[in-house]
């Protein structure tokens, strides 16, 4: 049906591109590092999974299953600092990618006062702007002007080789302040990548009652952006594809738009079973598992072993255990102490 | 010679620039030669090449472009052609400029200019007043200023605060407002109220444009009854200036708050509010508010002088207050 018809569509070009571009240890190192993150992500987001399930955890829990080659293609290409990253709902192996300790993101979770933000804020809610990477608010959308606000800035004040990657999702190609920002970022030729990652349900609407486009690359097509196409569920090709998406943009070629597809394999949060996905999607998906394929794809290349794959799965549940252990130990704010001012400034007669 | 509330705006706004490399203007028809609407940025975009911009008609991202080069350590002024449309940039204003400081500890430092309140023939969609709604959502400054000097004094400052600066600039004063000069020998700092015309009987609280509104009903009361208003013009709906206000009905004993906005949830009400809560015994007569009426704003000019308030209806207002 609807899925059907993107994995139809995709098949061929697909299989072409994986075949031309997997060239011997070219991509080994990204490669590593991606894989790397996304085992740390899966990891995370099972352990985080169980602790919601213990009723541990305030608020949703957003996991990013299903999606973690394609956010850890983002974040591995990228420099904090230099480049500008707006992660979402399903990026936690972006965010693993780009630099940030999975302590960062579980005292998000545990409202930490040693986090970034400071139990003000939970859940998939945190960035740190002054590193780069947006602290995206609830209203899907709303980030992706900020990014290319932040793309603006850097210009106006000369720097160089700078690249924004902007994470949106099937559900997200709706919002009006996407395409507003699209617009934009076209009209201003920023050196910006939007990843759309169609993961085929915006919680539970399946992307037939989401648009109407032959494919989602028509949108791209249709801001006079570059486009490109992959597989999210296969790390090595989704590697490749964000990988001259995001070089391309660095080198001044302008906006690049990627779709990349996947099945959301889990619910929208924690709360949710997904009930509405129809089994033998799942089924379908579970086979091609992006974890499952990223560990096949390491030994096919002769790049990890399957003792070493073991190896690096267990250091990273140590790695999530620890952070998670951590996280909840740390102080939670208190309410009689907390600078209750929404204002830096003050007028002085306060 | 003298100078306009917009002549002051422009000028607050070559200043800016010139003073700041990290000033830049961002807003719907605002560059070239052209210069905006209202012609606020005339000019300006052949003087500072690259740092005034247009951008397409897309208030939501408009507003996020500016956030995000508030982050990157510009100082954005966003125009909005309108204060109406200003509303398109709410999400980003609100939820995401104004919340930014208290989630992250990163303030925003974006001023958005919106040409604000009712002219004739203006209609439903050109013509509102929009601080209530902005002044909702925490994190946010708001202001209004009514003279000539304010609106270069106060912008000059909406860019030195660290914070998201919704600055309301009211499109009747645009030119029919003029002084002599802009400049003053002691500005009052953001966040003082000011007396704009001191008196005994009743207290007239008033912003924006009704604060010329306010000055006329009471030389017409005076005229016609004797009667003194105090005219307090708060400068600055948020923060607000609840001492300067109290200090006045504490003199007079009695309250009477304009605004150009709908009544339902205003400034107006906020006004009494806090005079009722914390200064209910200054009071010798209930307070009492004249806003507009709960109806969108009508386009014929007669039906728009009888939606807003003007000075015969503050006159009015003014003779039953000080009756009670």
């Amino acid at each position: 049906m609807i899925r059907s018809f993107y994995n139809l569509q995709l098949a061929s070009s697909w299989e072409e591109m994986y075949n031309e571009s997997v060239n011997g240890n070219e991509l080994k190192e990204t490669a590593l590092k991606a894989y790397r993150a996304m085992e740390l992500a899966r990891a995370f987001d099972t352990k985080l999974s169980a602790l919601y399930k213990a009723g541990k955890i305030y608020g949703g829990v957003f996991t990013g299953r299903g999606h973690e080659a394609i956010a850890a293609s983002e974040g591995v290409y990228l420099q904090k600092g230099r480049d500008v990253y707006t992660p979402f709902i399903r990026e936690q192996a972006g965010r693993c990618a780009w630099g940030d300790s999975v302590l960062l993101s579980a005292r998000c979770y545990f409202g930490s006062v040693e986090g970034i933000m400071r139990g003000r804020e939970g859940n998939v809610h945190w960035g740190n702007p002054m590193e780069g990477s947006v602290a995206t608010i609830s209203h899907l959308g709303a980030a992706v002007s900020v990014a290319a606000g932040m793309l603006m800035a850097k210009r106006m004040q000369g720097e160089k080789d700078f690249v924004g990657v902007i994470c949106i999702g099937d559900g997200t190609t709706s919002v009006g302040a996407t395409h507003e920002a699209c617009n934009i970022i076209a009209v201003e030729k920023l050196p910006a990548v939007i990843v759309v990652t169609n993961n085929q349900y915006a919680y539970s609407t399946p992307n037939e009652q989401e648009f109407a486009c032959r494919n989602l690359c028509d949108r791209g097509v249709g801001y006079g952006m570059t486009t490109h196409e992959c597989d999210g569920t296969d790390l090595l090709q989704t590697l490749q594809v964000m990988g001259r998406a995001i070089a391309a943009a660095r080198a001044g070629e302008g906006p690049q738009w990627v779709v990349a597809t996947t099945l959301r394999m889990c619910g929208h949060g924690e709360h949710d079973d997904a009930s509405y996905i129809p089994q033998e999607l799942k089924d379908e998906f579970a086979e091609r598992d992006p974890l499952a394929v990223a560990r096949r794809q390491m030994q096919e290349q002769g790049w990890l072993s399957a003792e070493e794959v073991d190896a690096l799965r267990a250091e990273c549940a140590e790695e999530v255990q620890q952070a998670m252990a951590q996280a909840q130990k740390e102080a939670t704010p208190n309410p009689a102490t907390e600078d209750w001012s929404a204002t830096s400034w003050k007028p002085s007669r306060y | 010679m003298s100078v306009t509330y917009i002549d002051a705006i422009h000028q607050a706004l070559t200043e800016l620039l010139e003073e700041d490399e990290k000033v830049f203007l961002y807003g719907e028809d605002i560059a070239g030669k052209f210069g905006g609407a209202f012609k606020a940025t005339k000019g300006l975009a052949e003087k500072f090449p690259g740092r005034v911009l247009n951008a397409p008609i897309a208030e939501d991202a408009i507003m996020g472009v500016a956030i995000g080069a508030a982050l990157g350590g510009m100082k954005p002024i966003v125009e909005m052609q309108f204060a109406d449309f200003g509303t398109l940039a709410q999400n980003q204003l609100g939820n995401n400029a104004a919340a930014h400081y208290y989630r992250t500890g990163i303030p925003v430092n974006v001023t958005m200019r919106m040409p604000c309140g009712g002219t004739p023939g203006g209609g439903p969609y050109h013509s509102q007043s929009v601080e209530a709604l902005f002044a909702h959502y925490p994190g946010a400054h708001v202001l209004c200023p009514a003279t000539v000097a304010d609106a270069y004094y106060m912008l000059k400052q909406a860019v030195q605060i660290p914070d998201p600066v919704v600055f309301m600039e009211h499109k009747f004063l645009y030119r029919w407002l003029k002084a002599d000069t802009w400049v003053e020998k002691d500005p009052l700092p953001i966040g003082r109220a000011r007396i704009a015309r001191p008196g005994r009987h009743a207290t007239v609280v008033a912003y924006s444009a009704m604060v010329p509104e306010a000055l006329k009903a009471a030389d017409e009361l005076a005229a016609s009854s004797g009667y003194q208003l105090e005219v307090v013009d708060l400068r600055s709906v948020k923060p607000m200036d609840t001492d300067t206000i109290l200090a006045s009905v504490a003199r007079t004993g009695r309250l009477l708050v304009l605004s150009e906005d709908f009544p339902w949830g205003g400034v107006a009400a906020e006004v009494i509010a806090r005079v009722t809560g914390q200064g209910f015994h200054l009071l010798d007569a209930p307070p009492l508010r004249v806003t507009s009426k709960d109806t969108p704003i009508p386009y014929h000019p007669d039906l728009w002088r009888a939606h807003r308030p003007h000075s015969a209806h503050i006159v009015e207002a003014a003779r039953y207050l000080i009756s009670l």
